[in-house]
């Protein structure tokens, strides 16, 4: 389970540092989602991997899976689909705005436009 | 417990969040709430900063979970004085934003205390995921305020500012992870004292997962290899705004400080002294770059966020060394540093509503039509950036020269400050004699009606609408003036972060705190 765990998180961590260094938004986005969930993945598995575990401490059952991972991953989820809804919403804007969907908001072959 | 510790959290979460219920209703009603919000907020944070002079660390217990299993805040000497600084200039920017700034586009009050929100909870809280909660926080309100009312190229700098800390975010969550999993605490002081009791073999991943959490504070206070977010998202951004932002770079400077001082320090076993061989040829480095920059750059806004990255490279650099009275005089330089840059967007702002063409751009354009007034702000504020007596910079700038003498790097750190500090001077310099002196004839809309009649469209500044540069300017004298007891409250929070005994003992009580003091080789 380790190594199917390692793996999921590694490679979807990979896809998604691959798809952030392309050069428009919505691959962009795209990475990003799969980035929040590698590290969701690896902060459940933070709380080391069990099956079949409670999250409660009771007095016969003395072996528990470790509940603040879970926790934490709760959060770290909400948050990061927030960030998520407001990059898609940004992106939009912006292609609205500078009529491209380029991340430098940019055409493939222009020169970027006039700084302050 | 005093429940005023919690108040920097509570008062700008209630009234954004009271804010945001009216957003329809009239802009005063706004304004009105938001001034008496930041007011109180700055009140009630100078009230913290003298109890936390006089008194011991204070901690406040979140819903009463005894430490470590519950969220902390923490009031030490450092948070407080953070908090002070956000709130008053906070408060500043507030009122030079209620000028127009506010009216761009709807939410602007309500956007502003949730950035104080995150700002203030990332300097009082105790637990480092806590610290990724107000981060986020501070991120997204900070999102909305940089795009706020923005078009084009607020819109392209925005873009690129959130996907990079969204990116950090994610590296945050993976050190969190890392430190959690080996030590099983998230409480920092708590961290501290496991650190200690940690076995060698997890000592390389505790390094790994210490430099995870650096490589994202140092995005946050924009360190060199990740601070060209800042010039675009600072200077197409608005300028109360910016000048608030001059305090976010310095939430990465805190956090820095506060987790590799009490967690990664001398005694931190496994990880210790982990930044020694990072943070001062990275902030070395980022003084340079930010020099470089000042002089590159064609516009007075973009000088301006470079300022900010040079005060950042400045004060990692000396703190950069560890030892407790280089952070102090470092401490000594923060306020002054954080004040100054933030004035300086203020009067940049200014200065590019009455240039009818060229903005902020550093070309010839009509002379303004405040000359003295917007002048002697710019020369004042110019003057203590650079360093120049009489004005705080110059007793903050030789503090640190004498303070980091003996230690490792001081020649860098001498060689490079002060030639960023005459750099500046000249970068600034030829801002103002091109603003100031090299100016076009006055263009006479009608001619008929004879000289020096301006297009209407120019703003004339009263004084209201100048006062936040003014008072922000008028800090720097009162720096020197109180630079003694300021020197000396330096010191005592440069030997609270270095001796982190008393903020682990006043989180984790007496016991826990033994435990640390004698595997650090206490008495």
């Amino acid at each position: 389970m380790e190594i199917l765990v390692a793996a999921s998180v590694g490679v979807m961590v990979a896809c998604g540092v691959y798809l952030i260094l392309r050069a428009r938004t919505f691959p962009v986005v795209v990475g990003l989602t799969l980035i929040s969930f590698g590290v969701n993945i690896f902060l459940f598995a933070t709380g080391r991997l069990h099956t079949n575990l409670p999250a409660i401490i009771t007095s016969e059952q003395i072996r528990y899976a470790d509940p603040l991972p879970q926790a934490l991953v709760l959060t770290a989820i909400v948050i990061g689909f927030a960030m998520i809804a407001f990059v898609v919403v940004l992106a939009l804007r912006a292609s609205g705005e500078l009529h491209t969907d380029h991340v430098d908001g940019q055409p493939d072959d222009g020169r970027q436009k006039d700084g302050p | 417990m005093n429940h005023l510790v919690a108040a920097p959290l509570l008062l700008p979460l209630l009234t954004g969040a009271w804010l945001v219920l009216g957003v329809d209703r009239p802009i005063a009603r706004h304004r009105a709430f938001s001034l008496a919000g930041c007011l109180a907020l700055t009140l009630i944070t100078g009230l913290l900063l003298f109890q936390s002079i006089t008194g011991p660390v204070q901690v406040y217990v979140l819903g009463n979970w005894s430490p470590p299993f519950g969220i902390v805040l923490v009031l030490d000497r450092l948070s407080a004085m953070m908090v002070f600084i956000t709130a008053l200039l906070g408060f500043l920017s507030l009122v030079y934003a209620v000028h127009g700034t506010d009216l761009e586009g709807k939410n602007f009050h309500a956007l502003f205390q949730f950035q104080l929100l995150g700002i203030n909870g990332a300097f009082l809280t105790g637990d480092i995921f806590n610290l990724f909660v107000f981060f986020e926080i501070m991120l997204l309100a900070s999102y909305g305020l940089v795009l706020h009312g923005g078009s084009g190229p607020r819109i392209r700098a925005g873009m690129h500012y959130a996907l990079l800390n969204l990116v950090g975010s994610s590296i945050f969550l993976v050190g969190v992870g890392i430190l959690y999993s080996l030590l099983g605490t998230l409480n920092m002081a708590d961290l501290a004292v496991r650190i200690i009791q940690a076995p060698e073999s997890s000592a390389a991943l505790i390094q790994a997962g210490g430099l995870i959490l650096f490589a994202v504070f140092a995005l946050k206070a924009a360190l060199l290899p990740v601070c060209f977010w800042l010039p675009a998202a600072y200077s197409f951004t608005s300028a109360p705004v910016a000048a608030l932002f001059a305090v976010m770079t310095k939430v990465g400077v805190y956090v820095i400080l506060r987790v590799f001082t009490l967690i990664f320090g001398d005694h931190g076993a496994a990880g210790a002294n982990l930044l020694a061989p990072w943070l001062q040829p990275a902030a070395l480095i980022t003084l340079a770059a930010g020099t470089a920059g000042l002089l590159a750059a064609q516009n007075l806004r973009r000088i301006t966020a470079f300022l900010v990255i040079v005060s950042v490279g400045t004060l990692l650099a000396v703190a950069g060394t560890l030892e407790q009275d280089a952070i102090a005089a470092a401490i000594v330089y923060l306020p002054h540093t954080t004040f100054m840059t933030g004035g300086m967007f203020l009067v940049t702002d200014m200065i590019a509503q009455q240039r009818p063409d060229a903005g902020a751009k550093l070309i010839p354009d009509q002379p303004v039509q405040q000359q003295t007034l917007l002048g002697l702000l710019f020369m004042g504020t110019a003057i203590a950036i650079a360093g120049l007596p009489p004005l705080s910079g110059f007793f903050a700038k030789v503090m640190m020269l004498i303070h980091v003498q003996y230690y490792s790097g001081s020649a860098w750190i001498w060689f490079l400050i002060l030639f960023a500090g005459f750099l500046g001077l000249i970068a600034l310099g030829r801002a103002g004699s091109i603003i100031f002196w090299k100016t076009l004839p006055v263009q006479n809309i009608n001619s008929a009606e004879g000289a020096g009649t301006r297009p209407s469209r120019l703003p004339v500044f009263g004084p209201i609408y100048v006062l936040p540069a003014a008072a922000l300017l008028g800090i720097s004298p009162l720096l020197v003036i109180f630079g003694q007891p300021m020197a000396r409250f330096a010191d005592t929070v440069a030997a609270q972060l270095v001796e982190p005994v008393l903020y682990i003992e006043a989180v984790l009580g007496l016991e826990r705190a033994a435990l640390f003091f004698a595997h650090t080789g206490g008495l």
